[in-house]
């Protein structure tokens, strides 16, 4: 059973064709992200499966009710704007503090509540972002770049708190990415983009296919190398909930 | 039932005093600009309000030529200028270059039909600069009408907007209609343009958006908090202005301004002062 699902997706904007005939899926629990180079229309595809870009082919089919809780690239919070913390996750309208307070912890930003999010160091200001999509409890998460302007160790620790996030809520999850090691790690299923959908599957999958390695060049040994060394080590965690992908 | 006619009988005199019509509408549109111009100030629209504003002459020109309301016409071209630029932007030029073009233009042209309508001797400076003390009883009635219709769309509409004025696409995917939500700002926008002409003129309407904003800015912590002091400094620039037109004869609008842009400098040197405590 899906929980949203694109069938024959364009979307053409300014008389420029961004996406093509892109299918793709999320079940429920899976993992899911889209590769591909800048300009790709990664982030196009991101925004009309959540409904903020109208496609001009297809159809967005979504499960009735369907929660979905979206982690853009980024804020437009600057000094122009003052803002806690505490208020921008009282902005997914849940104005319960001591839910805010549950959630800050799980994310780890427990501390920084009365902060400004102007304040917060790039991976606090990732995490706030992500606490703020978890409070509604979504059954779907939509992260745009999550780690854009993160280093190596924050990088790691904050996709180890998104797998950790969606055993939690058991939700899928569906992201754009361009850490490619990260992804062959933790994605059950690997859309890979340009424009339309060169191939998909599971990493190790997308990983061989020409398609791919044409894009990502020599790119992709690095990565392929890292994502079986981390499967040697972490062969419990590599396969969870990779029975329903594919 | 006695004390609403005690109130009435008391409010009627009060409205007999054009000082008091002056210090309510006043009153009226700081409260409604000091919301309203913290969404000015967070998505950077501060030309645009320009332009709008600058469209207004050109309204004062087509009501006085075409014998309507100057609140008619005001609203009409304001809201007409800012489609303008909202369907402009994006194409061909940078969004400041477009800005100061229809700005300036709209601003010219306004003036220069003005003086080709027959019979009639503007008093053109009342326009430019405001003239707060001739605000008449249906003014205020429109005015505070038209301040009141803002506050109310603003209150129930508060979170979409600042969701939508932080992140788009977080709107959209929470729902909310992104485009509705622009342009239902741009008519608040242009809604405020044509009831504060009168008080403040086209040159300084953007200044009451953006300076109440901008003083409470360093001394907020929070979106609302930010919108509330912005409204207190709003209607104390206004009772300044006034008081200060009304004792030594300056004129209304540029008073209240300058009050406002006081209250601007102390608010940042205090903070200023404090940062550099903490240090």
């Amino acid at each position: 059973m899906s929980l949203i699902q694109a069938q024959g997706l364009g979307v053409r904007t300014g008389g420029k064709q961004i996406l093509r005939d892109v299918d793709l899926s999320v079940r429920k629990r899976e993992i899911v992200t889209v590769v591909g180079p800048n300009g790709s229309g990664k982030t196009t595809l991101l925004r009309a499966l959540i409904g903020a870009q109208t496609p001009s082919e297809g159809v967005v089919i979504r499960e009735a009710g369907l929660r979905v809780g979206y982690v853009p690239q980024r804020l437009a919070i600057d000094q122009a704007m003052p803002l806690t913390v505490a208020r921008w996750l009282a902005l997914s309208g849940i104005k319960n503090s001591q839910q805010h307070l549950q959630i800050a912890e799980q994310v780890g930003i427990s501390g920084l509540l009365k902060q400004q999010m102007s304040s917060l160091s790039g991976g606090e200001f990732q995490r706030a972002l992500l606490a703020e999509a978890l409070l509604m409890r979504p059954d779907l998460l939509v992260l745009d770049e999550p780690t854009q302007g993160l280093d190596q160790p924050g990088m790691a620790s904050f996709y180890n708190l998104i797998e950790g996030v969606r055993e939690d809520l058991d939700c899928a999850v569906l992201m754009v990415s361009h850490d490619l090691h990260v992804v062959m790690r933790s994605s059950d299923h690997v859309i890979c983009l340009n424009g339309h959908v060169c191939c998909q599957g599971t990493p190790t999958l997308v990983s061989n296919a020409p398609e791919y390695q044409a894009l990502f060049g020599f790119d992709t040994e690095g990565a392929l190398a890292l994502y079986r060394h981390e499967h040697d080590h972490r062969h419990d965690h590599a396969q969870q909930g990779g029975s329903d992908a594919g | 039932m006695i004390i609403v006619m005690i109130m009435r009988s008391r409010a009627e005199v009060m409205l007999d005093d054009f000082l008091w019509r002056a210090a309510l509408a006043g009153v009226a549109v700081a409260l409604a600009s000091g919301p309203l111009g913290c969404f000015v100030v967070w998505r950077r629209m501060a030309y645009f309000g320009d332009a709008t504003a600058h469209a207004a002459i050109l309204g004062v020109a087509l009501s006085l030529g075409f014998s309507i309301s100057v609140f008619i016409g005001v609203l009409l071209a304001a809201l007409a200028m800012a489609f303008l630029i909202l369907s402009l932007s994006g194409r061909m030029f940078a969004i400041d270059t477009l800005l100061g073009v229809v700005s300036h233009g709209a601003l010219a042209l306004g003036l220069v039909a003005v003086t080709f309508i027959p019979g009639v001797r503007v008093d053109l400076a009342a326009y430019l600069f405001g003239d707060i003390l001739a605000v008449g009883r249906l003014d205020l009635l429109i005015i505070g009408a038209g301040c009141l219709a803002i506050l109310v769309v603003l209150w129930f509409r508060w979170e979409r907007l600042l969701l939508f004025t932080l992140n788009a696409d977080l709107a959209a995917a929470r729902g909310v209609d992104t485009r509705r939500e622009n342009m239902i700002l741009t008519i608040m926008l242009a809604v405020l343009v044509a009831v504060a002409i009168k008080i403040l003129g086209a040159l300084l309407i953007t200044a009451m958006l953006i300076i109440p904003a901008a003083a409470a800015r360093p001394i907020s912590r929070t979106p609302e908090l930010m919108a509330g002091i912005a409204v207190a400094a709003g209607v104390a620039a206004v009772a300044a202005g006034l008081s200060g037109s009304f004792y030594w004869d300056m004129p209304t609008g540029p008073s209240i301004v300058t009050a406002a842009t006081l209250l601007f400098v102390v608010a940042s040197l205090f903070t200023l002062s404090r940062t550099k405590v903490l240090r």
